[in-house]
């Protein structure tokens, strides 16, 4: 038998259901990993304790012949998530001390399926970021390491302690959550799956907000199985959220028939701009070729609004940032820096709790809410917003799904873009559009750079439709094979 | 369009964030470069498109006026800094 850690999701609910491992092992097995693998700082805070005891309960279902959808599965839960009685972090300072006394719902949908949670993973800062730079607990350390070299290279965010766990095989998956490509991106930089649904698929209830008309909750896995397996027992209708959208949860594994003849695969012109890395250019013809291979046609789209895509996103994100966060005032709860006024009190203790990147984009937002520029920059963004989804929706007129890079680059080194906001910015590039439209998105490993880094692709599918977005992921999936493994990890 | 150190200080003032004066200037810069970075947008003709209001083309719930629930006093107040007598304590507002 492999080592428990090596197992997917699949594997593991079928290993347990023979009875060839509890559900004790396994999280045995994956605590032990994590022991020795702390100084990837994957995790913000550790719960062997209360994994061990949501196993033994585990095991005890088993046998009672009551067997949730995730049943004694150990999973990794990014530090957003909202859990009761286990500190929540949203990696800020200003968090600090904070124990919510409530579950989100997407966290008390996994327990309800049987899972064990291992931890709160880290994220860059309030989701602010894309290579868990901006965290206050420190960067995370992807497991991947350029060939030859041992320079630490960032694993992307901002759920980018739930990629490299996962990646590292500290937890057989993980959740995530995407704003702009939170989930995709450093899926693809720690070469894993991710994908962030539709918009309203996932309650945002509990989930500590960044920007409500984007945030998305979503898994991160290593295979496309695992990612239908793990969705399904997170999403569902919510009253709780007055955007979760009132619809049936598919059997997501269900739609895995590895048939996808006669599908159109649309292709955007937009997102060959000059000066795509080769390499990312070739993977992407490769992906194509996959494709065909399989019996889907690949179709020519124009997404003509592609390239204001991420603009747009820096204006509603900081926007919609500046007002969520403004709940952050020293009084209710985390951190509280004394002022002799109550208004001194706000000033200090935001100024203290808030790191850079988190103050500038709170800054950014509240300009461009301020009175004289709402409408040239506020009002404008949504009306191209509007724009963005109309491409989308005409695209979708024509094909079943569209096929993209997920990212401009492989994983970059810590350090290397922390001085310049606007190149951090571009790492998005090719996953905000998706975002600003509300759509389905999934990254799937697809092959090796130069360097012996991970690539990824990304499906994009129809608003609801994950299922032809899965389907497509896993026949990609078989077609690139990708096995490699990364620093550290023995197969 | 360039933000300067008056501006800053002032969204600072509006965001109630307490920023140091030797950032001021660094501030200014970064943000005068997103700022720049956004500016993109005004090229785009935008004459007769509604700005999108709902990312998932539904419509808000709606649900009875009534209260179903509440009544945790003590799980509201448990994460404040500071507390008493069921209250949030602050600095006073008031002379």
């Amino acid at each position: 038998m492999s080592k428990l850690t090596n197992l997917t999701i699949a594997q593991a609910r079928d290993g347990l259901a023979k009875g060839d491992f509890s559900a004790t092992e396994l999280a045995q097995a994956h605590l032990g990993a994590i022991d020795k693998a702390r100084g990837l700082n994957a995790y913000i805070t550790e719960t062997p304790e209360l994994a061990l005891a949501q196993a033994a309960a585990s095991d005890k279902r088993r046998q009672a012949g009551n067997v949730g959808a995730l049943e004694g599965i150990p999973l990794a839960i990014k530090d957003l998530f909202c859990t009761e009685g286990v500190r929540t972090t949203a990696a800020s300072h200003i968090l600090d001390g904070f124990t919510p006394p409530y579950e989100s719902t997407v966290t008390a949908n996994l327990k309800r399926a049987g899972a064990v949670f291992l931890g709160k993973a880290n994220l860059d800062e309030f989701a602010m970021g894309s290579s868990n730079e901006t965290s206050y607990y420190g960067g995370v350390e992807n497991p991947w390491k350029r060939k030859g070299s041992d320079a630490k290279l960032v694993p992307g965010g901002s759920s980018g302690g739930s990629a490299a766990a996962v990646a590292a095989r500290l937890a057989l998956g993980a959740t995530g959550t995407d704003t702009g490509g939170s989930i995709r991106q450093p899926a693809a930089f720690c070469g894993i799956v991710g994908i962030k649904p539709t918009y309203g698929r996932c309650s945002r209830w509990g989930i500590v907000a960044f920007a409500s008309s984007l945030d998305q909750a979503g898994p991160m896995t290593r295979t496309v199985r695992d990612s239908a397996i793990m969705l399904g027992a997170m999403c569902g209708h919510d009253p709780k959220d007055s955007t979760s959208a009132p619809m049936p949860v598919p059997d997501f594994e269900k739609a895995l028939t590895g048939d996808i003849r006669g599908l159109k695969v649309g292709i955007p012109r937009e997102y060959r701009p000059e000066g795509l890395s080769p390499e990312i250019a070739k993977l992407w013809d490769q992906g194509i070729d996959w494709l065909k291979a399989a019996g889907a046609t690949p179709v020519d789209i124009s997404l003509p609004h592609t390239k204001y895509a991420l603009a747009t996103y820096y204006i509603v994100a900081p926007a919609e940032a500046s007002s969520n966060l403004a709940r952050y005032d020293g009084v209710r709860f985390g951190l509280r820096v004394p002022g002799k006024t109550l208004d001194e009190q706000y000033a200090k203790t935001r100024g203290e709790g808030f790191g850079k990147e988190v103050r500038r984009r709170i800054l950014i937002g509240t300009y461009v809410l301020s009175a004289g520029y709402y409408d040239a920059y506020y009002a404008k963004a949504q009306k191209l917003r509007t724009l963005i989804a109309r491409d989308f929706a005409e695209a979708f007129k024509a094909v079943d799904v569209i096929l993209t890079p997920t990212a401009p680059s492989a994983a970059f080194a810590a350090g290397e873009k922390t001085d310049d906001p606007i190149a951090m910015y571009l790492n998005d590039v090719f996953t905000v559009p998706t975002s600003l439209a509300g759509l389905p998105g999934i990254s799937v490993p697809a092959g090796l750079n130069a360097e012996g880094l991970p690539l990824g692709l990304q499906l994009i599918g129809r608003p609801f439709d994950e299922e032809t977005v899965l389907k497509v992921a896993e026949v990609m999936e078989q077609a690139a094979g990708f096995t490699a493994l990364p620093a550290g990890v023995e197969g | 369009m360039s933000l300067d150190k008056n501006t800053v200080r002032n969204i600072a003032h509006l965001a109630r964030i307490e920023v140091p004066d030797d950032e001021l200037e660094h501030l200014a810069c970064e943000l005068s470069k997103i700022i720049d970075f956004v500016e993109q947008l005004s090229e785009v003709n935008t004459d007769g498109v509604p700005p999108m209001t709902s990312v998932a083309d539904l419509s808000l719930p709606q649900r009875e006026d009534a209260v179903k629930d509440g009544g945790y006093q003590d799980k509201v107040l448990a994460n404040a800094p500071e507390a008493d007598e069921g209250f949030f304590l602050v600095p006073k507002v008031v002379e």
